[in-house]
């Protein structure tokens, strides 16, 4: 923790409510589903009951007959000859030649009212040819597997491999085998993980205006207004600055909605039907099969150590899918699968295969929780079998600052170390474990992300402040953002109003993604804030008669730098604002462009679990979050990212899965069978807020929204085999699969 | 659609007989509606029995036994100290339903209806030896609650039949029930085996048993073979093991996303012999 030294800021750090709190905890706080128009029409999306099927025909006579409807669209009503990525999403908002997943959308309809456009689409007839198909990633690698989009291939992919490899990633550095020469204990394993979804509690929900001008307005739930407003306009043949979008409050993303599924929809059936707003709002079942699960994962991997764990070389071969589409990220997984470990021979393969499931989105740390199941398993495993601890392990092969990272760059300022040395000090590792009990620890890696940034900021006519972001709050960002600018300009965090803007209020902005929001609008919120202070220095310069390098800001008020440059009372931010008409107009700042100076970010999590021998049912007794946050703006906010991303980890370790049946249809779209943790699944999750101070913000702050996903997989693992003596290697470790295991091993 | 309101369960049973289309009775919906609005099942004619005087009431009946109305939800079964003493294990299998929120709505007479083999309440009311009176085109008739399921989604009622209560019978003295179900989470699941064991003790020795399964068949079962392995026994790890036995002899379960046929008779056996020891120490006299 360590803050003592920080004392010189007066707001960074304390936890005051949060801005969104009240309309929130009030039910005021408008969602995606919240918005609604003068003249409205609401719409219903046909969906293929298919996993791979050709569409013959469709019919949609019937459901235009009906009466209150007012448009039906197919994918004939969108512009040709796109290629590449918006190709992709085009493909994917509605279905052309295939259908090529059950739930891909091949045609929709608005009409006057929810149930009417509901009735109107089962009118619509649709012809299939159904294709066969293929859902594993290892059954859709073989090479005889039905192909999915022939010619998808990159140029990455070497000639001859299967069909559905779409990107082949061959990385790393040094001699593998003759590390692995040197090694007293080679291991190799192979790891499978299940797609999983985001499980955001709001579902998609917009509004869509568009007229024949090709002007149009959306209003959204999204993590990215910019990337809707573009993605839309691709998928529609638009231009871009005519189309505004304005993100509504966001019921959660975790990375799912940074991109399109359903919105370009809502904006052909409005261009259709004469301009009026169209509002299209996903059913659970409809987000559970149509909209970014995660990918799946079939990992081997290879690692070799000397007695005292010192890894000498280190291999992986990743295979995942991420639906019909390329975009799996096996190359993130790679990226992070070793990243904790200084490694001086260490090789990563990867291999990006299509299935006939839904386009894989982001979810939290995309790629790094399945390479870290695999490769924190194997290291756990190892560590046992050589008798060391695991934490010593990571100790002795942990990545300091100046470090070769595995997968290429040097590591700046990285806080793994103290993390693990936080993680061994905490009173979690002293509570003794029962029978049937276990306790696991493993290490994750995200490495942040600052990208396209545009912040504004103005003092009122009161000296409060207001601050314009292209980043929707889903974390606490507003709150976040608000303490910088106020700790800045010296004045009380409630003056300050942070306000997530529409497209035509500032320029591009990349989604709230990659843990950016509080380090990159965070950041050009501050030199923002710097521009409007420089200027309030520069009025009270004018009035004073001095020169206004000869002014610095002190505690919200202009006052001279000392005393050789005049006596003058401080003038408040509250007094130049309250001239700011005579005195030169408007106080702003603005800032724009790619922050740099991104901080990674790493956690280890320590879980005690205790498995009922006879049902093969784990139980979270105790969890324990560890991670470096360079500086936490807003304790409660960061304590809440790490129990969040613990929590997610913890369904995905445990139960969720997306299970398909023979004929490739999704067996459990609706939350009683895909089986996120519940509150009484859980115990209260500790946590350890670390603070390496990244140097790249002015705060210090590295994200902290994603590591804390990544560990959770394997630490469960470890636990589960500390209590059983089993080593689970395919994810999920339900009960029928633990207790399966348990049996096959002559102790159920 | 037709939205009816009958006000007696004559009028009710002649609604549904003269109904040609998809018919549902509606009590507290947390089926009927849910199934509804997914598009599921779109009934034309939707009769609301809630609107029928004493459905929703709480009555002991002459013999000593409880009349539970039809539209009686769960949180107020669990509300109900008289019923909470004499049937623990019918009480907590309803009480496992749904939310909270569902509780408020959702009644023993709806969870029945809905056929579903992991019905969290029907093992109970199985193994409590439970019957339902069933109004109809010919009268009233009363059937064992065992009786009603026919397969998923199916119950045995006849066009135009509608059950208008439940009837727990008198719990006597030195008796005790249980309920347990498995599910991968702690609450808000559906059950993956459900197991619910009713006994009564004669000092230390099980007099009469019922045994009832859950999820692991078409049907929620009564077994009597699991019963006889008990009875006339004090528990004992032998009894337990012919308790297991039979348990795991009457399944028939299918493997689905929710587990596999291996498991569940697995773990139908280990619930029966945690459910077994619950109802003993209640039948000794142990709050439940």
């Amino acid at each position: 923790m360590a803050k003592d030294e920080f004392t010189e800021f007066k707001l960074v750090g304390t936890r005051p409510d949060r801005p969104d709190g009240l309309d929130k905890v009030t039910g005021r706080a408008r969602y995606g589903a919240d918005m609604s128009m003068p003249g409205m029409l609401w719409a219903a999306v046909v969906r293929s009951p298919h996993a791979h099927a050709r569409i013959l025909r469709i019919d949609t006579s019937k459901a235009e007959a009906l009466e209150g409807v007012k448009a039906v669209v197919t994918r004939a009503d969108f512009p040709e000859g796109l290629t590449g990525e918006e190709w992709n999403l085009q493909e994917n908002t509605i279905a052309g030649d295939k259908a090529l997943y059950d739930g891909h959308a091949v045609a929709a309809v608005a009409a006057t009212s929810a149930l009417l456009a509901q009735d109107a689409a089962r009118l619509i007839e649709v012809d299939y040819e159904v294709l066969p198909h293929v859902i594993d990633v290892d059954d859709a690698i073989k090479p005889d597997a039905p192909a999915i989009r022939p010619g998808a291939a990159d140029a990455t992919v070497p000639e001859g491999m299967p069909a559905n490899v779409v990107r082949y990633i061959d990385f790393g550095h040094g001699d593998v085998d003759a590390g692995f020469a040197e090694a007293d204990l080679v291991m190799e394993r192979s790891y499978k993980t299940e797609a999983t979804h985001q499980g955001y509690i709001e579902p998609h929900a917009c509004v869509g205006q568009l007229g024949a001008d090709g002007k149009g307005e959306m209003w959204v739930c999204t993590q990215g207004q910019w990337y809707i407003r573009k993605m839309c306009a691709d998928v529609l043949g638009l231009e871009t600055a005519q189309l505004r979008v304005t993100p509504s409050e966001i019921g959660g993303g975790f990375g799912g909605k940074t991109t399109i599924f359903m919105e370009p929809l809502s904006l052909a059936l409005s261009r259709k039907a004469g301009g009026r707003p169209v509002k299209l709002v996903m059913t659970r079942s409809e987000v559970l099969r149509a909209t970014g699960p995660t990918a799946s994962a079939s990992m081997d991997v290879k690692i070799g150590m000397t007695k005292d764990g010192t890894i000498t070389a280190a291999r992986a071969e990743f295979r995942m899918q991420g639906g019909a589409f390329p975009g799996a990220p096996v190359d993130m997984a790679l990226y992070c699968a070793f990243a904790p470990y200084k490694l001086k021979n260490v090789h990563h393969i990867g291999y990006d295969v299509l299935a006939n499931r839904p386009k894989c989105a982001a979810y939290r740390a995309p790629g790094s929780p399945m390479g870290a199941f695999a490769v924190e398993s194997l290291v756990d495993e190892m560590s046992r079998e050589l008798g060391l601890d695991p934490l010593d392990v990571r100790l002795t092969n942990g990545v300091r600052e100046g470090d070769r990272a595995s997968y290429g760059p040097t590591f700046g300022s990285i806080g793994l170390i103290e993390t693990l040395e936080a993680t061994k000090a905490h009173p979690n590792l002293l509570v003794p474990l029962g029978p049937n009990q276990g306790r696991g620890i493993a290490a994750g890696y995200w490495f942040n992300h600052s990208g396209e940034t545009s912040v504004s900021m103005a003092i009122s006519e009161d000296g409060s402040a207001q601050v314009s972001v292209g980043t929707p709050d889903i974390g606490g960002s507003r709150a976040s953002i608000a303490l910088m600018v106020a700790e800045t300009l010296g004045i009380p965090y409630e003056d300050v109003r942070v306000n997530v803007v529409e497209t035509g209020s500032l320029g591009v902005n990349e989604p709230t993604h990659g843990s950016r929001a509080t380090f990159a609008s965070g950041k050009a919120a501050v030199v923002a804030t710097g521009q409007a202070i420089k200027e309030m220095c520069r009025r009270a310069a004018a009035e004073w008669g001095i020169d206004e390098d000869a002014v610095e800001w002190v505690n919200g008020a202009a006052q001279p730098a000392g005393p050789n440059a005049g006596k003058f009372p401080p003038l408040t931010i509250r007094e130049i604002a309250g001239k700011m008409g005579e005195t030169g107009g408007p106080i702003s700042g603005h800032h724009e462009g790619l922050p740099e100076g991104v901080g990674a970010s790493f956690g280890c999590h320590v879980v005690d679990v205790e498995v009922d021998p006879e049902t093969g049912h784990t139980t979270i007794l105790r969890y324990l979050v560890v991670q470096d946050a360079g500086r936490a703006i807003h304790p409660s906010y960061v304590e809440g990212q790490y129990q969040g991303g613990a929590v997610q980890g913890i369904g995905w370790a445990l139960n969720e899965e997306y299970i398909y049946g023979e004929d490739g249809r999704l067996q459990n779209a609706i939350f009683l069978d895909y089986r996120v943790p519940v509150a009484s699944d859980l115990p209260m999750i500790d946590t350890v807020i670390v603070e390496v101070p990244n140097p790249g913000h002015p705060f210090g702050v590295r994200g902290v929204g994603e590591t804390g996903i990544t560990p959770p997989l394997p630490a469960i693992a470890n636990a589960i085999q500390d209590a059983t003596g089993l080593r689970m290697t395919h994810l999920p470790m339900t009960p029928p699969k633990v207790l399966a295991a348990l049996k096959a091993a002559g102790r159920g | 659609m037709r939205y009816h309101t009958p006000s007696t369960f004559e009028d009710a049973a002649r609604l549904a007989a003269e109904a040609s289309g998809i018919t549902r009775f509606l009590a507290g919906g947390t089926d009927v509606l849910v199934q509804m609005r997914a598009g599921a099942v779109i009934p034309d004619d939707l009769i609301d029995l809630k609107k029928i005087p004493g459905v929703s009431e709480i009555a002991q009946t002459e013999e000593g036994g409880w009349r539970i109305g039809i539209a009686v939800p769960g949180a107020r079964l669990g509300a109900h100290a008289g019923l909470c003493a004499d049937w623990p294990g019918v009480v907590e299998g309803m009480e496992l339903v749904g939310s909270t929120q569902v509780q408020g709505r959702a009644t023993l007479t709806g969870n029945l209806c809905n056929g579903s083999p992991a019905a969290d309440s029907v093992p109970g009311l199985v193994a409590a030896g439970a019957t339902v009176e069933i109004s109809g085109p010919s009268g009233l008739r009363s059937a064992p609650v065992e009786d009603i399921p026919a397969g998923p989604g199916k119950t045995t009622l006849q066009p135009g039949e509608v059950i208008s209560a439940i009837l727990l019978p008198p719990r006597g003295t030195a008796g005790g029930d249980a309920y347990q179900r498995f599910i991968p989470r702690t609450e808000m699941d559906i059950a993956v085996v459900g197991c619910a064991i009713s006994l009564t003790l004669d000092g230390n020795s099980i007099a009469s048993a019922r045994v009832a399964l859950g999820a692991v068949a078409p049907t929620v079962l009564l077994v009597p073979e699991a019963a006889a392995a008990i009875t006339g026994t004090t528990l004992d790890d032998d009894a337990l093991a012919a308790l297991t036995t039979a348990v795991e002899a009457a399944c028939t379960p299918i493997s689905d996303k929710r587990g596999t046929a291996e498991f569940r008779t697995e773990v139908a056996g280990v619930l029966a012999r945690r459910v077994a020891k619950i109802a003993y120490a209640r039948a000794k006299g142990a709050e439940a």
